[in-house]
């Protein structure tokens, strides 16, 4: 069957199982865009702005489990991809990138609206082709697809000249990917496991300690199971939040700079630290050297180069976390673990005596605190939305105070912390899993880079709802002028803002406002009843800070409190 | 930790652009590159860089695992600490007044190295052998006045067992 490039790609997207794109049109794909047309399997959801396409395209990708896919043009249409594909490398979203090129003839020329976006993605995405004959474009996408999707998962992009995609040729669809120098491992070293068995039995004071990867490779069934069957408490990074329940009472909430105090604390006595799927951030760790000083190390990860790279570790385990924790409970299953509760008292007791001493805490006050606005959220959705997030202090009051229960509820931009990330997120998130209540909690800074996919959610009646806890400050760096700059609050005041009610109801969404405690649980109430996309704008305190608090670089046991 | 230089031997795919993976890798993540030397090999489409390098054992683990993570790497060996044999070619133009010409050709003679061009005032002096013997003969030139040197960098060879 002969075909001409811009079918070629849209067949290979219907066999990699794709049926949502986001995208924006322009010259140099306007022939993929017309093929479009005449694909009804295929839907093209129409971004505002490319960045937002590739945010939608990452949320999508984690509220449903699929590869999220962007169609972009060439020369901005391809720059302006560049934080999103950044951000979901940092995350290892799984991504395929489309951007349009000029044509082979031209490239280096200079020509109009080229640039050289395989050059400049180079360091942020797993991979990335140039496809120069329509002779490989098919063998390219299958590739690109195995790429994004397999060992640890990360953006994939695939630059399409213009004269290749108008080019025709015989088009058969490829076999099996078999790439000899791409073998991830999978299956874990036993040996190493029984390793960590013998260390789990012998511990006293354990903590697993869980990330993005449980998220990815959904282990978190295998992580309770092994958490519950061992007694041993979890914290997580904020990537891996809801690959534990955050209501279980071995939970230890997040750890880290905004963690809590008792997940730091045990962190820093632990004596066995089972870190799975996590690469030791340095928001995490704080000083590496203070971290987890008396504690054996051990780590599970797909990826050789996250083992080892910031943390020196006793027991490294090659190995996807589902597999590996799988066969953990396995090796656990022959263990006997009778007694164990009694063993492991005094250490949860210890937990439990630093979650009363130093909970997370607020005061109430007679203007709305934003931590009041996202446990409220929390009662009225039961903790079952799926929560997006922008960067900043509303990311971490997000991950502090909504408690989620499983993996792909929580979409944040964690690595890259890329400010305009949520709105565009929860709408492919919204896309990915149709039906179920997507918030994006952001603040009146983050909300307004990317506000102009409100009417992407409008259009294509996507009922996402924005929870604006408006301070107006960019809160999170006035906190640190605050706390370390001598409340010098450079460039962190804006002066002007828009009224985000009249912005809604200007996009056709709909815009609610509280301006006082006691009218948050009905503004979220309408706000989340509504079946339209909501912009919920609360006025609150405008120089509330997250706490607890690790300034930089510092031993995460040095918190700063309230 | 203390830093050490390791030689390492990389099997690459003969694409465009993997050298600028290899490179960017490398600067992006602020390690060193001493010396580098890429060409092909027996196997069509196969190109091997020989690479020095240098770095705490822990960087030195990294360096090796990043360069395996990227699609286009076929084969990483660090060699240092296994037999091995190296070689590198420098190209040295040296002064050469009358009254140096002897002395020069002598030292040249004594490396086995040969005279590739002659000038009134220069010669221009090829070089080979390890890396610390090419630096020997430049310490022995250097007095005479070197004005230009180029130099291939190390490539290298795991030795077969006898």
């Amino acid at each position: 069957m002969k075909l001409k490039g811009a079918q070629i790609l849209l067949k290979m997207l219907q066999e990699e199982g794709v049926d949502t794109i986001f995208g924006y049109p322009g010259g140099s794909v306007i022939d993929i865009y017309d093929a479009l047309m005449e694909e009804k399997t295929i839907k093209h959801y129409l971004v505002r702005h490319e960045q937002g396409a590739t945010h939608a395209a990452d949320g999508y990708a984690r509220a449903s489990g699929k590869v999220g896919v962007c169609l972009v043009t060439s020369g901005p249409g391809a720059t302006n991809t560049v934080t999103g594909i950044a951000s979901a490398y940092m995350d290892s979203i799984p991504m395929v990138i489309f951007t349009g090129q000029v044509p082979t003839a031209l490239i280096g020329n200079d020509a109009f609206q080229e640039v050289d976006i395989v050059g400049i993605t180079r360091p942020c995405t797993k991979h990335n082709y140039l496809v120069k004959n329509v002779k490989d474009l098919a063998r390219t996408i299958k590739e690109a697809f195995h790429i994004a999707r397999s060992g640890r998962p990360g953006p994939v992009l695939v630059d399409l000249p213009k004269d290749v995609i108008n080019a025709t040729t015989e088009f058969k669809v490829p076999g099996e990917v078999k790439l000899k120098t791409y073998n991830p491992t999978y299956k874990p070293n036993i040996k190493q496991l029984q390793k960590v068995m013998e260390l789990i039995v012998k511990a006293e004071k354990p903590v697993l300690f869980s990330g993005g990867g449980v998220s990815l490779s959904k282990a978190h069934k295998e992580l309770t199971e092994l958490a519950v069957k061992t007694q041993i408490p979890v914290t997580s990074t904020l990537m891996g939040l809801g690959g534990f329940p955050g209501t279980h009472p071995l939970w230890l909430g997040m750890l880290g700079m905004h963690g809590t105090f008792r997940a730091n604390m045990a962190i820093s006595e632990c004596d066995l630290l089972i870190a799975v799927g996590v690469r030791f951030d340095d928001r995490v760790t704080g000083k590496v050297d203070e971290f987890a000083p008396g504690a054996k190390i051990v780590q599970i990860d797909i990826d050789p180069t996250s083992i080892q790279k910031n943390v020196a570790v006793d027991v490294p385990v090659v190995g996807d976390c589902k597999i590996s924790l799988k066969e953990l409970n396995t090796l656990a299953g022959k263990q006997d673990w009778t007694g164990i509760e009694k063993k492991r008292k005094p250490w949860l007791e210890e937990i439990e005596d630093w979650k009363k001493t130093t909970p997370l805490a607020y005061k109430q006050a007679d203007v709305i605190k934003p931590q009041y606005v996202i446990e409220t959220l929390y009662d009225l959705t039961g903790g079952d939305a799926i929560i997006a997030t922008e960067v900043g202090q509303n990311q971490m009051w997000a991950a502090q105070y909504y408690h989620v229960k499983e993996p792909g509820h929580f979409i944040t931009s964690g690595g890259l912390g890329a400010m305009g990330f949520g709105l565009p997120a929860a709408i492919g998130a919204q896309v990915g899993a149709p039906g179920r209540p997507v918030v994006d909690i952001a603040g009146d800074g983050s909300i307004q880079m990317n506000i102009q996919e409100l009417a992407t959610a409008v259009q294509y009646e996507l009922p996402v709802k924005v929870v604006i806890l408006n301070n107006g400050f960019l809160g999170m760096v006035r906190q640190w002028q605050e706390l370390f700059y001598k409340r010098r609050y450079a460039s962190t005041k804006f002066a002007h803002a828009p009224d985000f009610v009249k912005l809604a109801e200007a996009y056709g969404a709909v815009g609610l406002r509280a301006k006082k405690p006691e009218e948050v649980a009905q503004v979220l109430k309408q706000g989340l009843e509504c079946n339209k996309p909501v912009i919920m704008d609360f006025v609150v305190e405008p120089e509330e800070s997250v706490y607890p608090m690790v300034p930089a670089g510092v031993s995460i046991k040095k918190m700063l409190l309230v | 930790m203390s830093e050490k230089k390791h030689l390492l031997s990389i099997l690459v795919d003969n694409e465009p652009g993997v050298l600028s993976r290899i490179t960017g890798l490398f600067s992006g993540r602020g390690y060193n590159i001493e010396s580098l030397s890429v060409a092909e090999t027996v196997e069509p489409g196969v190109s091997r860089i020989t690479m020095v390098t240098k770095g705490s054992p822990m960087i030195i683990e990294q360096i090796l695992k990043q360069l395996n993570k990227l699609i286009n790497v076929i084969k990483v060996a660090d060699l240092t600490g296994t037999k091995y044999v190296q070689r590198e070619m420098a190209l040295v133009k040296v002064n050469a007044r009358s009254d140096h010409r002897a002395e020069i050709l002598r030292i040249t003679d004594i490396f086995r190295g040969q005279v590739v061009d002659v000038g009134m005032e220069h010669f221009t002096l090829k070089i080979e052998g390890d890396p610390d013997k090419i630096e020997a003969v430049l310490n022995l030139l250097k007095p005479f006045g070197i004005r230009e040197i180029a130099r291939t960098g190390c490539v290298a060879l795991p030795r077969e067992n006898k």
